[in-house]
Parts: C-alpha cells; sequence; structure tokens
C-alpha cells in the first residue's frame, strides 16, 4: 500500500476516482433537461461565465456534455476491455502452455482477427448484433482480444521456459495450477500494461462506432461522440473538440499511473 | 588499515616501475529509490606495466564494479564515482584521472588505450554484424586505418588469437562460431589497438575447463608478447593462482588483502582470505579417502566436520540399487527447410547405461553440450527419451503415464542451477516449499505449516523467511529454498543439474555440505551433474564422465580420478585449474579442438556403447 504513496500512486488514483465519481454522480445531480437544452443563442461559443467550458453547435452546455458522457465512455471502455482479458487471457495462456497443435490452432483464429483494422471487425459484430450499449461492449471486447492474447502468449511462452515452471512440474502441479499460480502471476505486469492502454483506445473505437451510427446514439451523451461530431467545426470552434479530448486523455493518463503504481505493489520485488 | 600497509610492500616489488594505473581511495555509489548504496566503498590498488593483478571476491564484493570504473562504464548501470582517483598513464606519457576525465577524454581511451573482456562472449558480440565488421569498427576509429589496411589487421589479430582459419571467420556471423572461439574475437578485439591496459571481467566463467585453459593460457601470452598491463576479475581462487601476479581481495566494496600471488596463497594473513581459499576444492584432495567428505569451512558454524561424519553410510548397506538406467537415447529432431521436416537429430543421450545405489551420488561429468543435463531431465521424463529402460525402486520410469508418473515423481526431485530462476518471483517462500506437500495432498492445515517450518529448519533457515520472497534471499539461501522444496515429498532421489555452479565458493561449500549430511540422515541417493572435476571428487561415489551424448568412462570416484583411461577424461583433469601459484600449467594454448556437434542424419545408425572393464567397476567406451 506504501507504494500509493507517492506523486505519481496519487495522482493516478486521484484522477481514476475523479472520474469514476464523475460517471457515477453526473446523471443524478445533472437534471436532464440542463444537459440537453440548446441554448439556439449561443452555438458555438467559447467557455464564458455562463457556459464554463463552451457550447457546442446545437448550443449545449459542453461541461455537462461532458461530464454525462463520462458514464457511456467509461463504462464502454472497462466493460469492453474487462471483455477482451477474459476471452484473450485463457486464450494466450493455452496457446502459450501448451505450444504446439492447440498453439497453431488457436494463433491462427487470433492471426485472422488481427488481419482485420480492429474498427472494422468492430463495426461488423456491431451491425450484426445491432446498435446498443451491450453489443458496442461486445463488439469492442472482441475487437481487441486478439492483440491481447498475443501478448499473453508470448509472455507465456517466456514464462513457461522459466526454471521455477519446470520445477514445479518435477514437484507434481498439474497444468490448471501451473498455469493459475505460476504463469498468471509473472505474466500480470505486461497484462496490466497492455489493458490501460486499451481502455483509451476502447473510448476511441467507441467514438468510430457512434460516429458510423452504431455506437451511442444522440441525444445520449458519450465522449466518442463528442470528439466525432465535433469534426466539421475544428476550425471556428476547436474547443468542442479539445474538451472531450481532455477528458479522455486524463482518463487515460489517470489509468496509466494508476496502472504503473498497481503493477509495483503487484511486484514483491519492488516492496523494500 | 590493510591498505596502508601493503602498498609500500607492493611498489616494492617492481621498485622504479611507473605504474599503468594507480587507484586510490575509490568510491563508487549507486542511486536507488531507497538513497545511495554503496557499490565500493574505499579501494586503492595500482598495476604496473606487464603485471597481471587479479581481483577477487564473491559476489556483492565490488570487484567487477572496480573494473567498469576504470573505463567509467558504472555510470551507465546507475553508479557514480563519488570519491578518490584514477590515475592512468597515457600513451603520450601524460598521467590523467580517469574518475574526473571529460567524456572525449574516456572516449578515447575506451577500446584504445584500456581493452575490455566481458564475461559473456554470446552476448558481447553483435550478433547482426560479421566478425571481420566488428573488428574493423574499432580500427577505423581509433587508428585512422583505412578500409584495407583495418582488414589487413584484423586478418592478423585472428591468427594472434591462434583462431582456426581466419580468413573465414572473417565473413561469418557471431552465431556460427563455438563459445571459446567467440571468447577468442572478444579477445582480438580488446588487443586490436595494443592497449596499454586489458580489462578482463570473469572471462572464463561461462566457458568449459578445457577452453578456459586455452583462453587464459592465450591472455597470459598476449600479456607477454604486447607488455600489457591486465586486470583480471575472477571469483576463482585457482585461476588467479594460475594468472595472477599480484592479488586483490575484495569483500563487501574494500580490499581486505593485496600481496604477491604467492604470498596470498602461502601466507594469507586476513581471516576472509584463508576462509576464500579454504572453501576452493582441490582435485586430489580426496586421495585414498573411500567416501565422500565434507568441505572444510573456517569459522563457520561448529564443528560440521566431526558432526556429520559419524553418520557415514555404512559401507555394506548401500549394495541396493535404487535408480537404473538402461540404453537411455534422447534424440532432438533438427528442422529444416519450408516444411519444417525433421532433417537431422541430435543425439543428446545416446545409449548410456548407469545405476545409483540406495544412498549414494552418482556424478555426471562433462562439458556443455555433452548430454549430461538432457540425461537427468529424461529420467525425470521433462523430455521425452527416444528409447531405453529406466527403473525407478521397481517404477518403470519410461513407461509411467498420468497419475502414475506424478507417483513416481514424489520419489525423485530435482534442484536447478539457477537459484535466481528457479523459485517463483511471485509467491512466498513458504507457498513454494508447500507446493509439493499440497500437490501429493500429503499435509494440509497445520500438519502442512509444521512440515514446512520443519523442512526451513532442516536446510537451516531461520523461519522467519517463511513470508519472504525469493528477491529477499542472497543465491546461497534460495538455494536452500530449492532443496527444501525438493526434500518436502521425502524423495529418495534428488536429482541435482549443476545445483552449486552459480554459487560463491564459500556458499557453495555450505550447500555441498549441506546435500552430504542430508544424503547420511534421510539414506538420499544424488544424480549430481556438474561440470567441475573438484567438487565432483568432493561428493561423489561413483561417477560417469559424459562426452557427446555417451559415457566414456564410468567407475568408482577413486578409480576414475587415480586412475583415468579415456583421453577425454585424462584432458578434463587435466585442464583443471590447480589453486598452487606454484603449479603453474599454462602452456600451449594452440592446442585448439572443435567440439564436434552430435547432430547426425536421420537414418544414422549410432553404434552401440561397448565398454572394457578396466577394474571391478570401472569401464571405459571401446574406441570404436
Amino acid at each position: 500500500m506504501k507504494r500509493f504513496l507517492t506523486s505519481k500512486g496519487l495522482i493516478g488514483l486521484g484522477l481514476v476516482l475523479l472520474m469514476l465519481l464523475v460517471a457515477v454522480l453526473a446523471p443524478l445531480v445533472i437534471p436532464n433537461d440542463l444537459a440537453n437544452r440548446m441554448f439556439m443563442t449561443a452555438r458555438l461559443k467559447g467557455p464564458s461565465f455562463a457556459h464554463l467550458l463552451g457550447t457546442d453547435q446545437l448550443g449545449r452546455d459542453l461541461l455537462f456534455r461532458v461530464m454525462l458522457g463520462a458514464r457511456t465512455s467509461l463504462t464502454i471502455a472497462v466493460a469492453a476491455v474487462a471483455t477482451s482479458l477474459v476471452l484473450g487471457l485463457p486464450l494466450g495462456l493455452i496457446s502459450g502452455y501448451y505450444r504446439g497443435r492447440i498453439d497453431n490452432v488457436l494463433m491462427r483464429l487470433v492471426d485472422t482477427l488481427l488481419s482485420f483494422p480492429a474498427l472494422l471487425l468492430a463495426l461488423a459484430i456491431s451491425a450484426m448484433l445491432g446498435p446498443n450499449l451491450q453489443n458496442t461492449i461486445i463488439a469492442i471486447g472482441v475487437a481487441f482480444t486478439p492483440f491481447l492474447a498475443r501478448i499473453v502468449r508470448g509472455e507465456a511462452l517466456r514464462v513457461a521456459q522459466m526454471p521455477y515452471v519446470e520445477a514445479a512440474r518435477a514437484a507434481g502441479t498439474d497444468d490448471p495450477m501451473m498455469m493459475i499460480r505460476h504463469i498468471l502471476p509473472n505474466i500480470m505486469p505486461q497484462v496490466i500494461v497492455q489493458a490501460t492502454i486499451s481502455l483509451a483506445f476502447a473510448v476511441l473505437a467507441e467514438a468510430g462506432l457512434s460516429f458510423l451510427g452504431l455506437g451511442t446514439q444522440p441525444p445520449n451523451s458519450s465522449w466518442g461522440l463528442m470528439i466525432q461530431t465535433s469534426r466539421d467545426y475544428l476550425d471556428i470552434a476547436p474547443w468542442t473538440a479539445l474538451v472531450p479530448g481532455a477528458a479522455v486523455a486524463l482518463t487515460v493518463l489517470g489509468l496509466n499511473m494508476f496502472g504503473d503504481v498497481l503493477r509495483d505493489v503487484l511486484d514483491p520485488r519492488a516492496n523494500r | 588499515m590493510t591498505i596502508e600497509t601493503s602498498i609500500p610492500a607492493d611498489t616494492g616489488v617492481e621498485a622504479g616501475a611507473t605504474p599503468i594505473v594507480s587507484i586510490e581511495g575509490l568510491r563508487v555509489e549507486f542511486k536507488t529509490d531507497g538513497g545511495p548504496v554503496v557499490g565500493v566503498e574505499d579501494v586503492s590498488f595500482s598495476i604496473n606495466p606487464g603485471e597481471t593483478v587479479c581481483v577477487v571476491g564473491e559476489s556483492g564484493s565490488g570487484k567487477s564494479v572496480t573494473s567498469l570504473s576504470l573505463l567509467r562504464l558504472v555510470e551507465f548501470g546507475g553508479g557514480r564515482i563519488a570519491g578518490g582517483s584514477m590515475r592512468f598513464a597515457r600513451r603520450d606519457g601524460a598521467v590523467l584521472d580517469v574518475a574526473k576525465a571529460s567524456d572525449a577524454e574516456m572516449r578515447a581511451i575506451r577500446g584504445n588505450e584500456i581493452g575490455m573482456i566481458f564475461q559473456e562472449p554470446m552476448t558481447s558480440l553483435n550478433p547482426v554484424f560479421t566478425i571481420g565488421r566488428q573488428l574493423i569498427d574499432g580500427l577505423m576509429l581509433h587508428k585512422h586505418l583505412t578500409r584495407e589496411a583495418a582488414d589487413a589487421r584484423a586478418l592478423e589479430l585472428l591468427r594472434k588469437v591462434r583462431i582456426p582459419e581466419p580468413e573465414r571467420r572473417l565473413k561469418q556471423y557471431p552465431h556460427e562460431l563455438s563459445g571459446g572461439m567467440r571468447q577468442r574475437v572478444v579477445i582480438a578485439m580488446a588487443i586490436a589497438c595494443e592497449p596499454r591496459l586489458l580489462i578482463a571481467d570473469e572471462p572464463t566463467t561461462a566457458l568449459d575447463v578445457t577452453i578456459q585453459a586455452e583462453i587464459l593460457a592465450l591472455i597470459d601470452r598476449l600479456k607477454r608478447e604486447n607488455g600489457m598491463a591486465v586486470l583480471f576479475i575472477t571469483h576463482d581462487m585457482a585461476v588467479v593462482a594460475q594468472m595472477a601476479d599480484r592479488v586483490v581481495v575484495m569483500y563487501r566494496g574494500n580490499v581486505v588483502e593485496q600481496g604477491p600471488v604467492e604470498q596470498i596463497f602461502e601466507d594469507p594473513r586476513e581471516d576472509y582470505t584463508r576462509a576464500l581459499l579454504a572453501a576452493v576444492p582441490r582435485l586430489g584432495a580426496m586421495r585414498g579417502k573411500s567416501s565422500p567428505e565434507p568441505m572444510p569451512i573456517l569459522g563457520a558454524t561448529a564443528a560440521p566436520l566431526t558432526a556429520a561424519r559419524p553418520a557415514t553410510p555404512k559401507p555394506g548397506s548401500s549394495r541396493d540399487i535404487l535408480l537404473e538406467v538402461k540404453h537411455l537415447t534422447t534424440r532432438f529432431p533438427v528442422t529444416g527447410g519450408p516444411l519444417r521436416l525433421t532433417v537431422a537429430n541430435v543425439h543428446a543421450v545416446e545409449d548410456v547405461s548407469f545405476s545409483i545405489n540406495v544412498g549414494e551420488t552418482f556424478s555426471l561429468v562433462g562439458e556443455s553440450g555433452s548430454g549430461k543435463s538432457s540425461c537427468g531431465r529424461s529420467i525425470l521424463r521433462l523430455v521425452e527419451p527416444t528409447s531405453g529402460e529406466m527403473t525407478l525402486d521397481g517404477w518403470d520410469l519410461r513407461r509411467l503415464r498420468g497419475a502414475d508418473l506424478r507417483r513416481a515423481r514424489r520419489d525423485m526431485q530435482t534442484v536447478f542451477q539457477d537459484p535466481f530462476a528457479s523459485l517463483n518471483p511471485y509467491r512466498r517462500l513458504r507457498d513454494q516449499v508447500a507446493e509439493p506437500l499440497i500437490n501429493y495432498r500429503l499435509a494440509s492445515g497445520r500438519e502442512l505449516d509444521d512440515r514446512v517450518a520443519d523442512l526451513f529448519d532442516r536446510v537451516e533457515l531461520p523461519r522467519k523467511f517463511l513470508r519472504r520472497f525469493p528477491h529477499e534471499l542472497s543465491g546461497g539461501q534460495r538455494q536452500r529454498v530449492a532443496i527444501a522444496r525438493a526434500l518436502a515429498t521425502s524423495p529418495k532421489l534428488i536429482i541435482a543439474d549443476e545445483a552449486v555452479s552459480a554459487l560463491d565458493v564459500s556458499v557453495r561449500a555450505q550447500i555441498l555440505n549441506l546435500m552430504m549430511e542430508l544424503q547420511t540422515e534421510f539414506g538420499l541417493s544424488f544424480l549430481f551433474i556438474s561440470h567441475d572435476m573438484a567438487v565432483v571428487e568432493r561428493i561423489s561415489h561413483h561417477i560417469g564422465v559424459m562426452y557427446m551424448g555417451r559415457i566414456v568412462e564410468m567407475g568408482p570416484r577413486a578409480a576414475l580420478f587415480e586412475d583415468p583411461r579415456h583421453p577425454y577424461t585424462k584432458s578434463l583433469l587435466a585442464a583443471v585449474p590447480i589453486p598452487d601459484p606454484r603449479q603453474r600449467r599454462l602452456h600451449d594454448d594452440s592446442a585448439f579442438r572443435a567440439v564436434p556437434s552430435p547432430v547426425f542424419p536421420i537414418r544414422h545408425a549410432a553404434a552401440p556403447s561397448t565398454y572394457d572393464e578396466v577394474s571391478p567397476g570401472h569401464f571405459v567406451l571401446e574406441q570404436p
């Protein structure tokens, strides 16, 4: 726990908590009416006292929009990455641990998925299942799985060669225990790093899907949707992109720092 | 204290000569999260022209940090020279304090006036460039030679380090050369610019003994021919005895003692030097003794010698055979071509037969690639043997599957070479030692805790280590944990694969003694796999010498060491450096012997191993 009390740990933890708090509280605190109200006289206006972060092309207050978008964006990002972990971890572990034929089959499967651009894949899945929150999560989660599986497999291959794995095998440890007790903890640092990076990409993937009409639907708000709609006004109202962009950036920064510190906390070698 | 008294003593040896390097009060600190850590506290010594100074010490003594400081390479590892001076006499006669030199001055010295040889010949060459290219780079940079002149010089250098077929080597890549040849290339690079000082940091530690002897002789010859000074870093007292003119003994960042090599070996002043010398296994020390004996440890826990001796196994009782291996053969396929077809086989283990008696140690010795590890792993079924029979206490090890194999593995456990890699860094020691007990449902709950604590007591580890993680322990302590884990299932056989090779000499002696004690206490049998003849002589009842996958000679320890018959056994024994400066054997380094590789075409019919019994139990492979 002491490791969290570094400046990096505190900033990371603070940012992550702030985002979570906003995501949970914003829809409860901000009246729906206020968030969707369009100030027709104040469209695409810069930050002012009336609208602290300015307004979008429909004259909606960007501060409220970005706060309301947090829930959708974070839910989708976290749930999608969790999905890719649930699918990718066992896939990569089994591939890297058993090697041979099973590895060949699984990895060809993964390579096939990898050969499609992740967004295209998510698009196809989302189009197949229909546009709603749950399907967006599944689509992004599946699209991200091959990246994670590849990393997990590579690490598992390396760790499976370590003498302590051989020593455990000679000590009678069976395969499931070997993967859970010996291999998984040793590949967690890489998995954590990959997961935090994936969270950022998941937010953007959701944006892409929304843009193509398969993610979040207006009038609901999400960061991705906001970034996408700001595209047409970049030259006259750059803050419409900057506000949701900053939200994504802060979240990613917080998660990255949090992930780094989490990795150190989990590493017994660091706790001297 | 020691430093001040001994410096006048050795400057007197080379009266009048100005030293090439004189290090004075060197202090090196490393920055860590928990504040600065002192790597070298206070080190002073000097090196005269044409002199070999050996810095000897165990891991953590600061010997490598000292040598890296001389090139200011410590700074790349997070170190900082915090005090002292290192005056280096340059080629043009100027004296430069390396501790305060500018980066430009250091670049002009590194590889030019000071050459360096690192430990790992595998990693100190860049795998993507040819040997020639790597040799030429330094020459063109420092000597401003033209391409043609550099090429010619590179060839000359390869001849100088006596690499066979030097013209061909220039165009080869590092992976195409053997380990010994690579180290010759590294040496050629280090001497390319005719440095005034050559730093060799454990240059032979990663090499086989026969190659070690050649490399030591090569360095010694180059020193004499070029009049270089050599700073030789090693942990091996026997190598010191063979190489050194003067010796600097280091311990925990300080110089404990320094002096001429004869004085250090024959009249050591400090207890630490004496302990270091006592822990060195000497080949031939066991002459005329019937069974293994603990190593003498100076100043260790009270009288381990007499404590262990009464329990020596009764000679008559150990006639029962525990493990019998017959015609064991293990081959690995070599795949090639676009279809990944098997194009050849590595005959890692070829028709090997031996047996181990209850309560005895059988050692397999040989150099890297001789198949000794593959043999151990085949018996453990960590690799699948191709053919042969292995019987452990009635279990037919080759045919066991699933549950039976698991059951049989209870009776044979392993201890691996690298205590840093053989423990899972993410698990507490208690959990790792408890693992086999849980796997075989031998204990649970309070009984499990007690059993694990007992095991810790047995290997003399404090119980407070139970909740620790591997990184908090030293190498020797970790190896004790590995032994405790191996003992957990009360096995009958422990296969120890180079189990003490990675340990410091004094720790090695303790671990060897522990193994011998455990043997007498539990009637354990060991299959001891090692490349170190002196250790093997100390611990074994029977020995098999492996070469190219076969046992070339096998027999009781005394017979094998006192009457070696096979030429390979003889060359192995002759290559072991003797820890006595008055018995130097660094003669000819040109006896270059390429180690043949045991790769054979698929249809190759390997001849069966047939043996001559030269005396009872002493077998020698018949030459084809």
